[in-house]
C-alpha cells in the first residue's frame, strides 16, 4: 500500500524507537529537493499551459512531458533504478511531490499505473511482469486505466459480473463482459481490472485480477464525457478477450486480496500526496489577499472556511508524515486509508468551495484568466467523495474496521 | 524527519494510562464532581510517577522534560476526564516559573521553591488568562499558587504570581465543577510582579501557545473517550433485532467524529514538538492544533449524545462526565473559530 516503494526500502530504520521526533528534513534530504526544484523549474511546462488531457492533443502532451521526465529519472523517484528510479525512499518522494505541486507542474497521465498498479506489481508482481511493465510504465510509453466498476458493481465491487473462462488453448483465459468509469479509459494502452474466475465461488473468492492490452481483439472503447464535457472516463466492452496466462497479477482466485492493495494506494498513501493541497491552499490564501483588497465583504465571509482549509490540508501533511514514518519503521497502512480518503476527498472540496465562495459571481467564468483553475479544480474535487470507493463505504469501514461496529 | 514517539514517551504513556484507569474511574469522577478539589491523593500518585513535576527543571526535582514529553499523558487525563489542574500545573505553570526564575527582581528563592513543591505534588496551580480577556480563572478554587496577569501600569502587560492567602477567590459556576472557575481579585506589588513589559509580553504569548497544545491534547483524549464509549454502546443496545451500531446511520455518525479525531492528532504533536523547538511558526501550529482538537471534540460530544440517545441524555449515564469536560475545553484558551482567525492573519502576515 505504499506509493511507488520496492519492497526493499521498507527496512526498519529504527528498531529500538528511540529516535527523538524531529519534523525537519536532513541536509541531503533538502539537497535532493534543491535538485528537483531546478530540474523542474528548467524544465517543467508552464502552468496550466498543456491542453486537457482528457483530450486526445492534451493526452499525448502529457505523455511527452512523461517522457522528459522519465528521461532524466524524475518520473518515479522512489523506484528502484533498474526501473527507471533513484531508488530514493519515501520522504524524498514526499519531497518531489513538494516540489513539483509547487512548480504547478502537469497532472500525472500515468497515474494509474505509477500510483496504483506500480505499489500492487511490486507487491505481486513476477520479476517478468515489473521488467515488462514498469519502464515502460515510467517513461508513459504505456498509460493505464482501470476496470473495477461495472453498470451494477460500483460500491458493491464484489458483485462483479464480467468473466473470465479457461481459454481452450488452455494457455489463457477469455474475458467477457463490461467495465465502466474507466479513468483516462478513452486513451489508455493498458487496463487493470477484476474478472470473475470461478462463478461457483462466494462473492470475494474466484475473482482474478488481469492485464489487458486494450488493442487486444473483442475489446471495445466508448469514450463518455464527464460533466466539463470532456471524455476523462470511459465505458469498456470485453467480447472473448484472450488474455494469456502470464497476465495474470497475483495469482487466479486472488483478485479481491491484490484489489485491495491497489485500492489501499489509492485511498491512502500513493495517490493524492499532501502536497497537492498544501500548494491549492497556499494559492487559496493569496486570492484570500488579493480578494480582501478588491471586495472585502464577500472576503471576510470566507475568512473561517479559508483558514479552515489550510489546517485540514497542514493536517493531512503532518497526517501522511505520521503514516510514512510508521512505516518507514516497518508498520503498515491499514483501514486508516479509509479515513485518509474522506480526509482529502473532504479538504480538496472544502479549498475550492472557499476558493468559488472568494470569486462570487467571478467563479463562473469558464475557460480562461488566472482564476479559471479553480472551478476546473472545482468539478475536479466534486468525484473526489465518489471515486476510490465512496466515502459512505469508507465511513463504514471506518466504524467497522476501526471502532469495531458490527457489519450491516 | 522522524514524526513518532520514543519508545520510552510510549512507556511513559502507557503507564500513566494503567495507573489513571484504576486511580480515576467514572465513580472517582462523580465523587469529584460532588467536591472539587485542586489536590488529592491521584495528585500525589501523579507526582510521584514524575508527571506533575514533568516540565519541572531537575535542579528543582522535575524530569525537565518538554511538552513534548507532556502531550500523550495529557491525553490520558483526557481520556479519564482527570479533575486535577495538570495543564494548568505541568505544562503552564512549571515552565514559565522555569523560564523566569532567575528574571524576577525579587523573590527568587520563592519560584524555586514553587517549582520544588510543584515537583513534590504538594502545591496545584491555576493560570489566569491573558489581560484584558473575560474568561475566569480556571482551576481557581481551591489552587495554592496563581499565575495572573495584568495590563500593566503604563501599557506594558505584566506576570504576577499569588498564593492563595494574598488573593480573594469568588467561585463561579461551571457545568462541570471540577473545572473550578473563579474570579480572583488581588493586589499587584513589586513583591507579586515576576515579569513585566517585552518578557511579560512573550511568556504570555508562549504561555497561551502552550495552554492551546496541552488543552488540545487533553480533548484528543475526551474525544476518544467519547466515541469508544458510544461505540461500546451501539455494539450493545439492540433495535429492530439488531445491534444499533450496524445501522449505517448510526456508523457514519461515529466514523466522521473519528476521521476528526484522527487528523487532530498529528497536529496536536506537530504543534508540540515546534513549541519546545522554538520553531518560527509554532504560534501558528498551536492556534491550528487547537482548532482541530476542539472541532473533534465539538464533534464527538454531538455524535456520541445522539448515539446514546435518552440514556445519554441522563445523571445516571456516565456520557455527561465527558461531555461537559469536551465543552468546557472546546473553549477555553481560544475556541476554533477563534483560533481560526489567528492562523489566518499569521498565513496573511507571512505571504
Amino acid at each position: 500500500m505504499v506509493c511507488q516503494i520496492s519492497p526493499d526500502t521498507l527496512e526498519p530504520m529504527d528498531p529500538t524507537m528511540d529516535t527523538p521526533m524531529d519534523l525537519r528534513y536532513t541536509d541531503a534530504q533538502e539537497a535532493f529537493r534543491e535538485e528537483a526544484r531546478s530540474w523542474l523549474s528548467a524544465h517543467a511546462p508552464s502552468p496550466h499551459s498543456l491542453p486537457s488531457l482528457d483530450t486526445a492533443e492534451g493526452f499525448e502532451a502529457h505523455r511527452a512531458w512523461e517522457r522528459t521526465m522519465f528521461a532524466d529519472r524524475w518520473s518515479v523517484v522512489s523506484w528502484p533504478e533498474e526501473y527507471g528510479g533513484r531508488g530514493v525512499g519515501i520522504l524524498e518522494w514526499l519531497i518531489f511531490e513538494e516540489e513539483y505541486w509547487r512548480a504547478q507542474a502537469p497532472l500525472r497521465v500515468s497515474q494509474n499505473g505509477i500510483f496504483l498498479l506500480a505499489p500492487t506489481l511490486f507487491e505481486f508482481g513476477t520479476d517478468e511482469q515489473k521488467a515488462r511493465f514498469l519502464p515502460p510504465m515510467a517513461s508513459g510509453e504505456e498509460i493505464w486505466c482501470q476496470g473495477w466498476s461495472e453498470p451494477d458493481a460500483g460500491s458493491d465491487l464484489a458483485g462483479i459480473r464480467s468473466r473470465a473462462g479457461r481459454a481452450e488453448s488452455d494457455d489463457g483465459w477469455v474475458l467477457t463482459g463490461q467495465k465502466t468509469w474507466a479513468s483516462r479509459g478513452a486513451f489508455a494502452e493498458w487496463c487493470f481490472g477484476l474478472f470473475r474466475t470461478d462463478p461457483e465461488a462466494e462473492r470475494h473468492q474466484g475473482l482474478t485480477y488481469f492485464l489487458v492490452e486494450m488493442d487486444s481483439p473483442g475489446v471495445t472503447v466508448r469514450p463518455i464525457p464527464q460533466i466539463d464535457g470532456e471524455t476523462g472516463f470511459a465505458e469498456l466492452f470485453f467480447e472473448e478477450v484472450f488474455v494469456p496466462d502470464s497476465l495474470v497479477l497475483g495469482g487466479v482466485g486472488r483478485g479481491w486480496n491484490v484489489a485491495m492493495a491497489t485500492a489501499g494506494s489509492e485511498r491512502g498513501l500513493s495517490l493524492r500526496s499532501p502536497a497537492r493541497y498544501s500548494e491549492a491552499v497556499a494559492r487559496l490564501v493569496a486570492l484570500y489577499a488579493r480578494r480582501l483588497a478588491l471586495d472585502p465583504e464577500r472576503a471576510v465571509l470566507t475568512a473561517d472556511a479559508v483558514a479552515q482549509a489550510w489546517i485540514d490540508a497542514e493536517a493531512y501533511r503532518l497526517h501522511t508524515l505520521w503514516t510514512a514514518t510508521r512505516v518507514l519503521d516497518g508498520g503498515s497502512v491499514g483501514s486508516e486509508a479509509s479515513a485518509n480518503k474522506i480526509h482529502w476527498s473532504e479538504t480538496d472540496l472544502a479549498i475550492h468551495r472557499a476558493a468559488l465562495a472568494l470569486l462570487g459571481p467571478a467563479a463562473e467564468l469558464h475557460g480562461g484568466g488566472a482564476d479559471a483553475p479553480w472551478l476546473d479544480g472545482y468539478l475536479f474535487a466534486l468525484a473526489g467523495p465518489i471515486y476510490a470507493g465512496t466515502n459512505e463505504i469508507q465511513r463504514n469501514v471506518v466504524a467497522e474496521r476501526m471502532l469495531g461496529l458490527p457489519r450491516g | 524527519m522522524h514524526f513518532a514517539f520514543t519508545g520510552q514517551q510510549i512507556e511513559f504513556r502507557d503507564t500513566v494510562r494503567q495507573v489513571l484507569a484504576r486511580e480515576c474511574t467514572t465513580d472517582d469522577l462523580r465523587a469529584a464532581f460532588a467536591a472539587p478539589a485542586a489536590r488529592t491523593a491521584r495528585w500525589a500518585t501523579l507526582a510521584e510517577l514524575g508527571v506533575v513535576g514533568l516540565s519541572v527543571p531537575e535542579t528543582y526535582g522535575g524530569l525537565g522534560l518538554g511538552l513534548l514529553d507532556l502531550v500523550l499523558l495529557l491525553e490520558e487525563a483526557g481520556r479519564v476526564a482527570l479533575p486535577e489542574p495538570l495543564v494548568a500545573t505541568s505544562a503552564l505553570a512549571a515552565p514559565l516559573l522555569g523560564d523566569l526564575e532567575g528574571a524576577g527582581p525579587a523573590g527568587a528563592t520563592r519560584v524555586r521553591s514553587w517549582l520544588e513543591e510543584i515537583a513534590a505534588g504538594s502545591i496545584a496551580a491555576a493560570v489566569g488568562p491573558p489581560p484584558g480577556s473575560p474568561a475566569p480563572v480556571a482551576g481557581a478554587v481551591g489552587a495554592d499558587l496563581l499565575v495572573l496577569t495584568t495590563p500593566g501600569p503604563e501599557g506594558g502587560p505584566e506576570v504576577h504570581v499569588v498564593e492563595a492567602g494574598a488573593a480573594e477567590v469568588t467561585p463561579i459556576t461551571s457545568l462541570d465543577p471540577t473545572r473550578r472557575l473563579g474570579a480572583v481579585t488581588w493586589e499587584p506589588t513589586a513583591e507579586t510582579r515576576l515579569a513585566s513589559g517585552s518578557r511579560a509580553a512573550s511568556t504570555i504569548r508562549s504561555t497561551s501557545d502552550r495552554a492551546a497544545v496541552a488543552t488540545a491534547a487533553e480533548l484528543l483524549g475526551v474525544t476518544d473517550r467519547m466515541i469508544v464509549m458510544a461505540a461500546d454502546y451501539a455494539k450493545e443496545r439492540k433495535q429492530f433485532g439488531r445491534p444499533i451500531g450496524a445501522f449505517q446511520a448510526v456508523k457514519h455518525l461515529l466514523a466522521g467524529a473519528q476521521v476528526k479525531l484522527e487528523f487532530a492528532r498529528p497536529l496536536v504533536y506537530g504543534a508540540a514538538w515546534a513549541l519546545d523547538l522554538g520553531a518560527p511558526d509554532a504560534s501558528r501550529s498551536a492556534s491550528a492544533a487547537k482548532a482541530c482538537a476542539s472541532d473533534a471534540a465539538s464533534e464527538a460530544a454531538r455524535v456520541s449524545l445522539q448515539v446514546h440517545g435518552a440514556i445519554g441524555y441522563t445523571w445516571e449515564c456516565d456520557l455527561h462526565l465527558f461531555l461537559k469536560r469536551a465543552w468546557a475545553l472546546s473553549e477555553a484558551w481560544g475556541s476554533a473559530a477563534e483560533h481560526r482567525r489567528r492562523v489566518l492573519a499569521s498565513l496573511l502576515a507571512s505571504s
